[in-house]
C-alpha cells in the first residue's frame, strides 16, 4: 500500500504539464475554462496535437498506435488535462469504437479504422438510444436485413452526440426479431454520407446544439461493415459501456468544478462576508469535497483493478453514479453560490470574440446555463437508475 | 501508488479474520458484553498472544506495525465480528504513551502488547462534547508533584483499566490547546472514583471522578510539552481504527441484508425483486465503497504531517457518520420486524454503527473541522 506517487509517475506528471504548457492552444483552453462553446475545429486540432505526442489514444496498446498508460499514467493525464482546460478527448472513435474493434472486429477493420480515428480522417458518433429504446436499449426497433452483400437499413436513432459533424457512425441494429430482444442485434458501421440519411437537431434545454436525432431510410451499408458476429451485437454494447462508464466518472472535472466553486465563494459576498464562510455554504462545499477525495482513491483502485483484469462492471456502475452525482452537485452549488447573478443569461457571450462588458461578475454568465446541460450526467450512458439495477443484479438480486 | 497490501499484512489480517469467523459467535459476543468487565480476559490474552495487540504498535515499542494500514485491516475484521474486546481504548492510550512518553514509560507497553496491563484515555468531560482542547480537569502544583481534581465521562473501559492516562490542565482554561498535560494515573489511588456502565452498543465505559487525587512528577506523561499534539495524533490512529471497525461491520450489514432480500417473500416474490429495495441497497454499497477509499486515505496520511492527516481523519469520520447513518438504518427498515429483534445479529450491528458517530467527533464535528482545515 502506497499513496505516494513514485518518481517515474511525478516525472510523467512533469512530462503531461511540460506538454500542456508548450502545445495547449491558450485559445482553445480559455474557452474551456470559461465555458464557452468549442467549434469542431477546436477538437480536431486538439486532438491532432495530442496525435503528435501520440497521446490521443490513452488506453489503447501500442502496437495500435496508443499511449497504452496504465491506470496512474491515465488518472495524472486527466488531472494535469483539466487542469490546463485542455478539451476532453471526444470519445466515440477513441474510447468507445476502438475497444470493441479491438476485441472483436477483424484484422480488416482494425487496420481501416483505427489509423483514421487516430489522425482524425473519420469522426465517429454513437446510434444506440432510439425513440422508444432508451433505458430499455435491447427493445431497439431499427433493422437491418440482408439484401446480397449489403444490408438494408431503416429506423431512427436518437440522442446522437456531435453527430452533426460525424463521418460514420456505429449502431446497434436489429437484424432479428427470434428469440430474446438481446439476441438479434448487431454491430454496423455506416458511413454518413450514404443515401438515405438524414440528421437532425435536437436543440436542449440550455439552448445548445448537441445531440441529433438520425433518420435511416434504406441505407444501404455492406456487409464487411458488420463487426463481429452477427446478432452478438448486444455482447459487444455491453462491453463498450462498461469502458464508456469507467470514463464517465469524471473526477478531472469535478476536480477543476470544484476549485471554480471554491473561487466563486470567496469573491461572492452575503452579509457583507465571503459566501465560503457562511457556515451552511462551507458545510455543503466541504461535504463535496470529502465525497471527490474518497472517489478520485476509489477511481484509482478501480482503475488498477482493470489494468490487473481484476475489475467488475459494478465498479463501472458505481464510478458513473456517484461520479456523475458529485459533478451535478458541484454544479448546483456554482448556481447557488451566484444567487441573483445566476439569471442574467447572454448565449452570445459564450463564443469566443465576444467583447461586450459582462453582466454582473465576470464567471458568472455560463454557471446556470452549464447546470441545466450538466443534469444529462445523470440520464446519459445508462441512466443512473439502470447503473443502480446493474448494480443490484450483479450483487444477486 | 499501490493499493495492494504487503503479504504480512495481508496475513496479519487473515489471522484476525480466522479468528473472528471461528471463535467470535454473536452468541459469545452478547456473554462477554453482559459480563462484569464487559469483555473476555480469555479472549484479550489470545489477542495478545497472536499479536493482535502489537500489531496497533511500533517495533521501537516493542510492537510490530503500527502503521495506519495495520490498524485499518485488524479492526476492519474486529468490527466484522462486533468484538467487545477493549482494542480501541488501549491503541488510542497506547499511541499517546508511543509518541509523548519517556524511555521508561514506553517499557510499560510492553505490558499493554502482552496483554497484561489494560489503559485507556480518561480525557473527554461533561462539557467537553467532541473539542480536544476542552480540558476543564485541573492538575495544581503541589510539594511532590501535582493535585487532579475534575470529571471524565465515556471512560472507553474506564472500570477495567490497570492504568488511566488522565489530560489535565496546569495552565490557562477549558479549550485552550496549550496549557494540557497527560498523566499516569493509577485508578485505585485515593481521591479516584470510577463508577462503570454499560454503554448500549455493548461496550463499557467509566464515568471517572477525580477528587483531588495527589500524584507525583514522575507520572506526568513525557516532558509535558506538545500534548495537545500528542492527543490529536492518538485520537487520530483511534478514528481510522473506528472507521476500519465500521467498515466492518458495514460489510456484515448489508451481506445480510442482501441474504434477507434474496429469501424473503412477500406478494408471491422475493422482496429483492422490488427495484425500490435493489437501488436502496445499490446506493448502500456504493457509499461503502467510498468509506473504503477514505479510509485508505486517511490510514496512509497517519504518519504523515499534521494538516493533511487531519484533514483525511476528519474526512474520514465524516464519510463514516454519514454512510454508517445510513446503512444502520436502511438495513433494519429493508428487514422490518425481524431487524428490531434482539435475537437477529443484524441490529447489533446497527447499534454499533450509529454510536460510532459519538465517539471521536460526530459527523457535524467533523465537517466544521474539514472546513477549518481547508481554510488555514
Amino acid at each position: 500500500m502506497d499513496l505516494n506517487y513514485n518518481e517515474e509517475e511525478l516525472a510523467f506528471r512533469k512530462e503531461v504539464q511540460d506538454f500542456l504548457a508548450e502545445k495547449l492552444p491558450k485559445r482553445i483552453a480559455d474557452k474551456v475554462k470559461n465555458l464557452q462553446r468549442l467549434t469542431k475545429e477546436d477538437m480536431v486540432e486538439w486532438h491532432g496535437l495530442l496525435n503528435d505526442r501520440g497521446w490521443l489514444a490513452s488506453g489503447w496498446p501500442k502496437e495500435h498506435g496508443g499511449a497504452a498508460f496504465d491506470a496512474v499514467q491515465k488518472n495524472i493525464f486527466e488531472e494535469e488535462a483539466c487542469r490546463a482546460g485542455a478539451p476532453r478527448v471526444v470519445p466515440f472513435g477513441v474510447g468507445m469504437l476502438a475497444p470493441v474493434l479491438m476485441a472483436f472486429g477483424s484484422d480488416e477493420q482494425c487496420a481501416h479504422y483505427l489509423p483514421r480515428i487516430l489522425d482524425g480522417t473519420d469522426w465517429w458518433c454513437q446510434g444506440y438510444s432510439e425513440p422508444g429504446a432508451g433505458s430499455d436499449l435491447a427493445s431497439l426497433k431499427t433493422s437491418a436485413k440482408r439484401d446480397g452483400d449489403h444490408y438494408i437499413v431503416n429506423g431512427q436513432k436518437t440522442w446522437t452526440t456531435l453527430g452533426q459533424h460525424a463521418d460514420w457512425i456505429f449502431c446497434l441494429v436489429r437484424t432479428s426479431t427470434e428469440g430474446k430482444p438481446q439476441q438479434g442485434i448487431s454491430f454496423l458501421l455506416i458511413d454518413m454520407a450514404t443515401p438515405g440519411i438524414e440528421v437532425r437537431p435536437i436543440i436542449l434545454l440550455d439552448g445548445e446544439h448537441e445531440v441529433n436525432e438520425i433518420f435511416f431510410d434504406d441505407v444501404k451499408v455492406p456487409i464487411g461493415n458488420l463487426v463481429g458476429e452477427e446478432n452478438q451485437g448486444w455482447t459487444y454494447a455491453k462491453y463498450l459501456l462498461t469502458h464508456e462508464r469507467t470514463g464517465t466518472a469524471g473526477i478531472g472535472f469535478s476536480t477543476e468544478g470544484l476549485e471554480q466553486l471554491k473561487r466563486i465563494a470567496k469573491l461572492q459576498k452575503k452579509s457583507g462576508k465571503p459566501l465560503a464562510q457562511d457556515p451552511y455554504f462551507a458545510a455543503r462545499m466541504a461535504k463535496i469535497e470529502i465525497d471527490l477525495a474518497a472517489l478520485r482513491t476509489t477511481n484509482l483502485r478501480v482503475l488498477q483493478d482493470a489494468m490487473s483484469g481484476a475489475a467488475s462492471p459494478v465498479d463501472a456502475s458505481m464510478m458513473k453514479v456517484k461520479g456523475t452525482v458529485i459533478r451535478q452537485a458541484i454544479n448546483d452549488l456554482a448556481r447557488r453560490a451566484l444567487g441573483p447573478h445566476a439569471l442574467p443569461f447572454v448565449s452570445e457571450a459564450l463564443d469566443a470574440g465576444y467583447n461586450e462588458p459582462p453582466i454582473g461578475p465576470d464567471y458568472a454568465n455560463p454557471v446556470a446555463s452549464d447546470y441545466f446541460n450538466n443534469r444529462k450526467l445523470s440520464i446519459f450512458a445508462g441512466s443512473n437508475e439502470i447503473q443502480k439495477n446493474i448494480i443490484s443484479k450483479l450483487s444477486g438480486l | 501508488m499501490d493499493f495492494t497490501h504487503s503479504d504480512d499484512r495481508r496475513m496479519l489480517a487473515d489471522m484476525a479474520a480466522r479468528f473472528v469467523r471461528e471463535k467470535y459467535t454473536i452468541e459469545k459476543r452478547h456473554e462477554f458484553a453482559a459480563s462484569d468487565e464487559g469483555f473476555s480476559r480469555e479472549i484479550w490474552a489470545e489477542f495478545a498472544e497472536l499479536g493482535l495487540i502489537g500489531a496497533m504498535f511500533s517495533e521501537d515499542v516493542g510492537g510490530f506495525g503500527g502503521s495506519g494500514f495495520d490498524l485499518a485491516v485488524v479492526f476492519e475484521e474486529l468490527g466484522k465480528g462486533l468484538v467487545v474486546e477493549p482494542m480501541l481504548a488501549n491503541l488510542v492510550a497506547g499511541k499517546l504513551i508511543e509518541h509523548a512518553g519517556g524511555p521508561e514509560q514506553k517499557m510499560l507497553l510492553e505490558k499493554v502488547i502482552g496483554g497484561e496491563t489494560l489503559i485507556t484515555f480518561a480525557h473527554s468531560e461533561p462539557d467537553s462534547h467532541y473539542d480536544l482542547a476542552h480540558v476543564a480537569t485541573k492538575a495544581e502544583k503541589t510539594d511532590k508533584g501535582y493535585r487532579l481534581t475534575g470529571h471524565k465521562s465515556a471512560v472507553l473501559n474506564g472500570d477495567s483499566a490497570d492504568l488511566l492516562i488522565v489530560s489535565a490542565r496546569i495552565s490557562g482554561d477549558a479549550g485552550d490547546e496549550d496549557g494540557i498535560a497527560l498523566f499516569l494515573v493509577n485508578p485505585r489511588a485515593d481521591g479516584v472514583s470510577i463508577r462503570g456502565c454499560p454503554t448500549v452498543d455493548g461496550g463499557r465505559v467509566g464515568e471517572i471522578a477525580l477528587n483531588g487525587v495527589e500524584i507525583s512528577d514522575k507520572v506526568m506523561l513525557g516532558d509535558g510539552t506538545d500534548c495537545f499534539a500528542h492527543i490529536e495524533k492518538a485520537t487520530a490512529a483511534g478514528i481510522v481504527a473506528i472507521s476500519a471497525e465500521a467498515l466492518g461491520a458495514m460489510q456484515v450489514s448489508t451481506e445480510m441484508t442482501l441474504e434477507y432480500l434474496k429469501t424473503r417473500k412477500q406478494f408471491g416474490v422475493i422482496i429483492g425483486r422490488f427495484q425500490v429495495l435493489q437501488h436502496r441497497y445499490a446506493e448502500m454499497l456504493i457509499e461503502i465503497e467510498q468509506v473504503r477509499s477514505s479510509l485508505i486515505n486517511a490510514a496512509g496520511q497517519l504518519d504523515g504531517g499534521r494538516e493533511l492527516r487531519e484533514w483525511n481523519v476528519s474526512a474520514l469520520k465524516n464519510l463514516v457518520g454519514r454512510v454508517g447513518h445510513l446503512v444502520a438504518e436502511e438495513c433494519i427498515q429493508m428487514h422490518g420486524g425481524i431487524g428490531m429483534t434482539w435475537e437477529y445479529a443484524l441490529p447489533h450491528f446497527a447499534k454499533r454503527l450509529t454510536m460510532i458517530d459519538h465517539q471521536f467527533g460526530d459527523e457535524d464535528y467533523h465537517i466544521e473541522r474539514v472546513i477549518a482545515l481547508s481554510a488555514a
